[in-house]
């Protein structure tokens, strides 16, 4: 398959159209000069130009979450890369498939402090999945290959491939490596047997199951997660959700017991605590999710389906490992299931739904909405009330807004909903929605924002105005960083040190500054009418909604609590005094 | 986390050898917080360009658990082994250590290097240099015995390890 000899650039520009890349993010700098050049040579690959590398990254995200391709990112050395950072940890953290192509000064200068010099290969090594530094064209297409192979093998994260720029210039010869079966990485999907026989045999007996699943499932794609939604509505067992799976199981599914964890939901972390057979599917113990581990769950028995054998056993331990692909283990267990015609215990089962009806029946999200000023709550209800008969894609940014937009908003199908959960990045939002509006340019995209982490990316409205992406950015603005000031009234007696939103730019101005719409709700009576004038413009918008300063988000779990600990209100009495040991937690 | 006894073991990797691939495993223990007593690195087979890795480390099992499952998704990673738990396995080190004496503290270090089959790699007139291989705790003996006897200086290589038997890991 090779064929004659033609630019560094160029070859890279081939390999990516053999990967099927349709658009790339990015931002250009003399480090890449050849590859932009050889782009636009060519016209079948699209290229976004972003106002930040680091948006370019979390556009990638969103691109990829809401497709489950792989997100393609191309930046110039030295700061392009460094900007890039933020943005690839955020991938990592994610289990995000991204491939980010940096410039690199050329191979005979590395190590010299050249100009727009940096060591993104080191730098990166830890906030990547795997990183290359081409120094040879002969290496080229193999690398980029190779790259699109691991970034989406196995548990999914960020690959770069640093490329100087004299391997960029120099003629070599291109072959396909597509497909090819890697030398040392081929992580297994297929699960062990035996395992998922064990795994059967405790759901079988089970007399408190509860499916606990998370962005895993997302990960492996829309028709192994409706192979599980399937086994679970087989299974009549409850489900909960990671803020990383939503959208993996239907939101409205009365077997769904929504969002559990720190700001999850009453009955999903009761169910939690009290369960005797937990099937973790896709979810990896998180800190947010487990609470005191000590007392996570302390009487189930635990099964745990991961691709990642280091997800398992890291935080908690399991009884029933199975280390293999979603879809994989899915269809396995449907299959045992169906084989062995097994009946869960029906009266153990119906006295769990019973337990939990009642938990249910705490209606955790209970809030006050009375008089005009808008409640945070309120404004995602009527937000929720509009969308949900339309395609809609929901980014968020970091924060209270992006809890309650979790509460709130129900996803019945997965990719639809993209959030920076591991990382918890401020400003990735926007970006996020770029992405998912070039992926879906005809669907709802709303970015669900806060006043103070939109600043953090806000440049980014430039590049909606550009390619006419009509991304709505919907700020829940309490001109406060909301989530900051909880914890300060929480655990530091009230003393709100820099956490108040000061000097806020008037945002209507600002999207009419960058050439986008601005609406602006100040009372109840104008909600439903601004949003349904946000839909239906149709180009970006921004909505400045001034909402209830004062308002925290709840329920909550303090940190270093455990599940059966979560405090329901700002007035509920069983506020215990916060642990030592939970102080220094994050 | 789980607790549980902390224990040493060494563990085998077979690895690319392509830049980079040491850093690689140094940052994940540093970045993860494990410890490393020892670590060496060479090249093993120059027609398929494998180097070996061996790390002496030390955890509770399910931190051991984790170091071996962390090195087995880095992408270079051929093989991890873990020569404590997996039957039975030989580990030797090397170590030079200078002694500077004269008189009766000269001839009992030649009489102890004697014993414990160290050789004479150098000398002058007020110094040796012995050459000693064995198991980290002969070795840590040898210069415990040198240390009243004029040692001013100790280089040593860290662990290299093989399973015993046939079999290649
Ligand atoms: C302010 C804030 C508050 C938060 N509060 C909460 C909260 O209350 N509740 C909550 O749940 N989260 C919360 N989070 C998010 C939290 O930090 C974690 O990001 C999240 O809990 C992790 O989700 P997950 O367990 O589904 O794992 P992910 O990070 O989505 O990881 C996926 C797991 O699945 C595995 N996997 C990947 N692909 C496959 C495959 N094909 N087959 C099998 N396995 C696969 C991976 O190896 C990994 O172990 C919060 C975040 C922020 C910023
Ligand atoms: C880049 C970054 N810096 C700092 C933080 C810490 N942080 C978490 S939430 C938050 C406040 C967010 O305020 P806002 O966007 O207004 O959201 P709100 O909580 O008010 O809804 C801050 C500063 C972060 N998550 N990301
Ligand atoms: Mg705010």
């Amino acid at each position: 398959m090779a064929s004659e000899p033609i630019l560094g650039a160029e070859i890279i520009v081939k390999a990516l159209i053999d990967q099927g890349v349709e658009v790339i993010f990015g931002y250009p700098g003399g480090a890449v000069l050849p590859l932009y050049d050889a782009l636009f040579k060519q016209n079948q690959i699209k290229h976004i130009l972003v106002r930040h590398e680091q948006a370019a990254v979390h556009a990638a995200e969103g691109y990829a979450r809401s497709t489950g391709k792989v997100g393609v990112v191309l930046v110039t050395s030295g700061p392009g890369a460094t900007n890039a950072v933020t943005g690839l940890t955020d991938a990592l953290m994610d289990s995000i498939p991204i491939v980010c192509l940096t410039g690199q000064v050329p191979t005979h200068l590395i190590g010299n402090d050249a100009f727009q010099e940096a060591d993104t290969t080191g730098i990166t090594r830890p906030c990547t999945k795997h990183n290359y530094l081409v120094k040879s064209v002969d290496d080229l297409s193999r690398t980029i290959h190779e790259a699109f192979h691991v970034t989406r093998s196995g548990r999914p994260g960020p690959v770069v491939v640093d490329l100087p720029k004299d391997v960029q210039q120099t003629s070599g010869t291109y072959t396909n490596h597509a497909g090819e079966r890697h030398r040392s990485y081929n992580p297994p999907v297929k699960p062990d047997r035996q395992q998922v026989e064990a795994a059967i045999a405790l759901m079988a007996g089970a007399k408190k199951p509860l499916f606990y699943i998370g962005g895993g499932v997302v990960n492996s794609g829309p028709a192994a997660t409706q192979l599980l939604v399937d086994f679970i509505r087989l299974t009549g067992f409850p489900c909960t959700q990671t803020l990383m799976g939503l959208g993996a199981f239907p939101g409205s599914d009365p077997l769904s017991l929504g969002m559990l964890g720190m700001h999850g939901m009453y009955e999903a972390n009761w169910a939690m605590h009290d369960c005797d057979v937990m099937i973790n599917i896709g979810a990896r113990f998180d800190d947010r999710v487990t609470g005191k581990v000590s007392a996570f769950a302390p009487n189930s028995k635990k099964i745990h389906v991961d691709i990642d054998p280091s997800s398992i056993n890291k935080n908690v331990r399991v009884d029933v490992p199975v280390v293999g692909d979603v879809g994989h283990v899915v269809e396995e267990m449907m299959r045992i299931w169906k084989a062995r015609q097994i009946r869960p215990d029906a009266k153990a089962l119906s006295a769990w739904w019973e337990q939990i009806n009642k938990w249910r029946g705490r209606d955790c999200l209970k809030y006050k909405q009375d008089g005009e000023i808008i409640k945070p709550q309120y404004a995602l209800e009527r937000l929720y009330a509009a969308m949900k008969d339309r395609d809609y894609y929901i980014t968020t940014e970091v924060g209270q807004h992006q809890m309650w937009a979790a509460q709130f908003l129900k996803f019945e199908k997965p990719q639809h909903w993209m959030t920076s959960g591991g990382l918890g990045t401020m400003g990735y939002g926007l970006p996020a929605a770029t992405g998912v509006q070039v992926a879906h340019p005809d669907s709802l995209v709303i970015d669900v924002a806060g006043e103070a982490s939109i600043m953090m990316n806000i440049q980014e409205l430039s590049t909606l105005v550009q390619y006419r992406l009509p991304v709505k950015v919907f700020i829940l603005n309490n001109r406060w960083m909301g989530m900051v000031r909880q914890w300060q009234e929480l655990l530091h007696g009230g003393r709100y040190s820099e956490s108040y939103s000061d000097a806020l730019p008037d945002f209507v101005k600002l999207a009419d500054a960058f050439g986008a719409h601005g609406l602006r709700a100040t009372k109840t009576s104008e909600l439903d009418g601004i949003i349904k004038q946000m839909i239906d413009i149709k180009g970006p918008v921004i909505v400045d909604v001034a909402v209830d300063e004062k308002e925290n988000c709840f329920p909550m779990i303090p940190s270093g609590a455990a599940h059966n600990e979560m405090l329901l209100g700002p007035e509920d009495q069983s506020a215990k005094p916060i642990s030592e040991e939970g102080m220094v937690l994050v | 986390m789980e607790q549980g006894k902390v224990q040493r073991h060494t563990i085998s990797v077979l690895v690319d050898n392509e830049a980079g691939v040491l850093a690689r495993v140094i940052g994940l223990f540093s970045g993860r917080g494990y410890n490393i007593e020892s670590l060496t690195v060479a090249e093993v087979d120059n027609q398929a360009h494998f180097s070996r890795i061996t790390v002496v480390t030390s955890g509770t099992p399910m931190i051991i658990e984790q170091i071996k499952n962390q090195l087995r998704r880095l992408v270079p990673v051929h093989r991890v082994t873990d020569l404590t738990l997996d039957g039975p396995s030989l580990e030797r080190e090397l170590v030079l250590v200078k002694v500077h004496g004269s008189g009766e503290k000269r001839v009992e270090s030649l009489r102890i290097a004697d014993i414990f089959r160290a050789r004479v790699v150098d000398s002058t007139i007020e110094s040796f240099v012995f050459e000693m291989t064995g198991s980290t705790e002969k070795l840590n003996a040898f210069i415990n015995l040198m240390q009243p006897l004029g040692l001013v200086e100790v280089s040593r290589t860290g662990v290299v390890a093989i399973a015993r038997g046939a079999e290649a890991i």
